[in-house]
């Protein structure tokens, strides 16, 4: 029995990659989609040959809106698992100065996913099945100073998958949402991340794969940080705003 | 950031770059004066590190092409073992050659020439390699093989990553029935009696023994000969024949802290001491094994390297000419077990025949052996690099991390012709890691 697709949105991230290959080996077909995505012809072939199942590449830019039901309805069939790794998330103190790169931020982690999820969710309804998987941040649990411009959109998008849960649970579509600590990838290359809060890719991956099968909600990938976001939601905001953190 | 080798030593504070295009590499390798390529760091010491530009390859890790009738692999270079097994061994394809973890890169295994319980019949790492492609100082990738480029070639295989960085390779798999192993163990009671168990199983693929070092007189070099043979599928159960490669190995256990450094120690006397006496019958028993605990027994703790403790652990592994082997393992063993220095377990192989510029295997007999790290044992260390040099005998790279310039020198005068190679063709100033430094090389 060939089993039906999984989309990956942002295909060319680490974490991306590691979820690919996550539902690649449990016998599922991928579809890579991001901008220039001819660049990941290594990373299909690779996924064919080690996993023997196929993949196809598409072209998706999250903050084309307009193109999104066109790039829904040219793919080869409808998944049955979509997920969102797009993000992007800038320099905190060239967002604060560039209202452009700013915008950027706010729109690459919230406008474009939420719209591409939101598209995907409606033709799930039709069908009447599916999981939409996507990956917010703990940092839209809290603003915080060192990243409030690229936590806020988390923060958005957060609420949107809530919403969307709550929209699409009785018409037996599924959404997670994945608020990750920190992850050892591209975007954190080059900072001083403490090991133990820090998630490999293959691990986000892993825990998504479970939560999908498990139609668990909102799920943290390392347990610690839900007591952590715990705690830092509830400190008093006349405590927090003098806090560095 | 600090970076080390396997052994956990020595630690030292190096830059490292995790480039992740082939682009950025080229250009990375042409604009750093010095550097070494690093794959997944099981080398024990310091062959994988250079202080100033250290080139992690675990982003070049795809495979790109499977010739399902020869079973030849095409991959990038920072491809785990692990994951060429996970691919292709339900697919009835297994390495032909494999060192002792699975956890080590397709580069590493190449630039170490890695050798396997199987030496002796398949030869070294070398033999299943069809061609390599390799970034040299000025970024331009060069295609060898036996063929093509054959100096480079017969430089790389076993050079320690010190004539450029491979990029990618094409090797071999051997064509499997199943992922079982038939292990037979022979009990042996001295060096001697091994050693004649070696000489009369030539014909078995795999053989290793392993010697309790605590054993003296007529014990001394008392050991367990382990021999394996893949399973054909015919000989399966029923069961097992209709899934022959689910053997079914999720086994992980890791080791969170440092532990007190006899604790390793006393484990594995203990496992040894319990085999031995149940093989006490003194006659060969069989078994059936999967693959994993077969061929990776210790894989399955997961950072076991820190059992040694905080101070790290060194592994010396020499390799003794056949003509001289009895009287210079006698000699090694006797200094070993005199010195009770906390190694109790050695692993005792024999190679064959090895015809290569700089790779470690030559046809005679090799002993590794573990010791934590401490003022005795590097001096007992050191005692013992002067029993094999007196008995004709080399050092593995792949596993030093003490040995002095003069040593390697004395021990392997392919060492000096290696590094005027090394000079000659200006990589000298190109790769270095801060084992080469070391070694003068
Ligand atoms: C538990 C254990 C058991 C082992 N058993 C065996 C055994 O049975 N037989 C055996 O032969 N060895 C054995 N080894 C040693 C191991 O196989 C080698 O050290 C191997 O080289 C490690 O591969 P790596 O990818 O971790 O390389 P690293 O340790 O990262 O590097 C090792 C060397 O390879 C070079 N290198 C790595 N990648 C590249 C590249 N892409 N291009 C150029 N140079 C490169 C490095 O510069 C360095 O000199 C064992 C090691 C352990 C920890
Ligand atoms: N790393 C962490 O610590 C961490 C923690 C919490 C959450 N996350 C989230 O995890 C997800 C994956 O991130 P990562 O860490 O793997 O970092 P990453 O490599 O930067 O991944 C982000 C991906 O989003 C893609 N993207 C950005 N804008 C896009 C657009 N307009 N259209 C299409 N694709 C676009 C990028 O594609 P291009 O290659 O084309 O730029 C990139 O592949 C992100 O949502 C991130 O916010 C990461």
């Amino acid at each position: 029995m060939t089993k039906a697709p999984v989309l990956i949105l942002g295909a060319r991230s680490d974490i991306g990659k590691a979820i690919a290959h996550k539902f690649a080996t449990l016998g599922h077909p991928i579809q890579l989609a991001a901008r220039a995505v001819e660049t990941l012809e290594p990373e299909k072939v690779d996924i064919e040959l080690r996993h023997q199942i196929a993949v196809t590449l598409h072209e998706f830019d999250a903050l084309a809106p307009g193109t999104h039901e066109s790039f829904i309805s040219e793919l080869p069939a409808l998944p049955c698992i979509a997920v969102s790794a797009i993000g992007f998330m800038g320099d905190q103190p060239v967002n604060e100065k560039n209202p452009a790169i700013a915008i950027e931020v706010m729109r690459s982690n919230f406008e474009g996913p939420a719209n591409i999820l939101g598209a995907l969710a409606n033709h799930f309804v039709v069908r009447g099945s599916g999981t939409l998987v996507g990956i917010s941040s703990v940092a839209g649990e809290r603003g915080r100073a060192t990243n409030y411009i690229y936590g806020s959109a988390k923060a958005g998008f957060t609420a949107f998958l809530s919403g969307l849960r709550n929209r699409l649970t009785k018409l037996d579509v599924h959404v997670v949402t994945v608020l990750p600590g920190f992850v050892a990838t591209q975007m954190t290359e080059g900072m001083d991340l403490p090991a133990r809060l820090t998630a490999q890719p293959s691990e986000v991956a892993d825990a998504i794969a479970l939560a999908v099968e498990k139609k668990q909600n909102v799920i943290y990938v390392r347990p610690i940080w839900r007591f952590i976001m715990l705690i830092i939601r509830n400190i008093p905001e006349q405590i927090f705003k003098r806090m560095k953190i | 950031m600090k970076v080390s080798g396997w052994g956990r030593y020595p630690v030292l504070e190096a830059t490292v770059h995790a480039p992740r295009s082939e682009h950025a590499l080229r250009e990375m390798i042409k604009s750093t004066p010095n550097l070494i390529a690093r794959g997944n760091g099981r080398s024990y010491g310091d062959s994988a590190i250079n202080r100033s530009a250290t080139i992690q390859l675990r982003h070049f890790n795809r495979m790109i092409a499977f010739d399902s009738k020869t079973g030849q692999l095409v991959a990038e270079s920072g491809v785990l073992l692990a994951d060429i097994i996970t691919a292709f061994l339900p697919r009835g394809w297994f390495p032909i050659v494999t060192p002792g973890t699975k956890f080590v890169t397709l580069g590493g295994m190449i630039a170490a020439d890695v050798h396997g319980k199987n030496h002796h019949k398949d030869g070294s790492f070398e033999k299943c390699v069809d061609w390599i492609e390799i970034v040299d100082a000025n970024g331009e990738v060069i295609r060898c093989s036996r063929h093509e480029n054959v100096a480079l070639w017969e430089w790389t295989i076993g050079g320690m990553g010190l004539t450029g960085v491979i990029l990618r390779a094409a090797i071999r798999l051997r064509s499997v029935e199943t992922g079982w192993i038939k292990q037979t163990t022979i009990p042996a009671q001295n060096l001697v009696a091994a050693m004649s168990v070696f000489e009369k199983s030539q014909d078995a693929t795999y053989s290793v023994a392993w010697i309790d070092c605590l054993g003296t007189g007529e014990q001394l070099g008392r050991s367990l000969v382990m021999l394996g043979e893949h399973v054909k599928n015919a000989n399966l159960g029923q069961k097992q024949a209709n899934a022959p490669f689910d053997t079914n190995t999720e086994r992980k256990l890791s080791i969170p802290l440092d532990f007190p450094s006899w604790s390793l120690n006393r484990f594995s006397i203990r496992a040894f001491n319990a085999l031995y006496y149940w093989n006490g019958l003194r006659k060969p028993s069989e078994q059936i094994v999967d693959w994993d605990s077969y061929f990776y027994p210790l894989d399955a703790i997961l950072g076991w390297n820190r059992i040694y403790g905080r101070k790290g652990f060194a592994q010396f592994q020499c390799v003794i000419p056949l003509e001289q082997s009895r009287a210079g393992l006698t000699e090694l063993l006797e200094a070993i077990s005199k010195a009770g220095a906390g190694s109790f377990l050695a692993v005792l192989k024999k190679f064959g025949k090895q015809e290569s510029l700089f790779s470690f295997p030559m046809d005679g007999y090799t002993l590794a052996l573990d010791f934590p790290i401490n003022k005795t044992t590097l001096q007992l260390m050191e005692h013992l690099d002067g029993i094999a040099i007196s008995h004709g005998g080399r050092f593995y790279l792949a596993k030093d991390s003490r040995m002095t310039a003069q040593t390697l020198r004395a021990s392997d005068n392919r060492s000096a012709d290696f590094a005027t190679m090394r000079e000659d063709s200006d990589l000298r100033n190109a790769f270095q890691s801060a084992q080469s430094e070391r070694l003068d090389i």
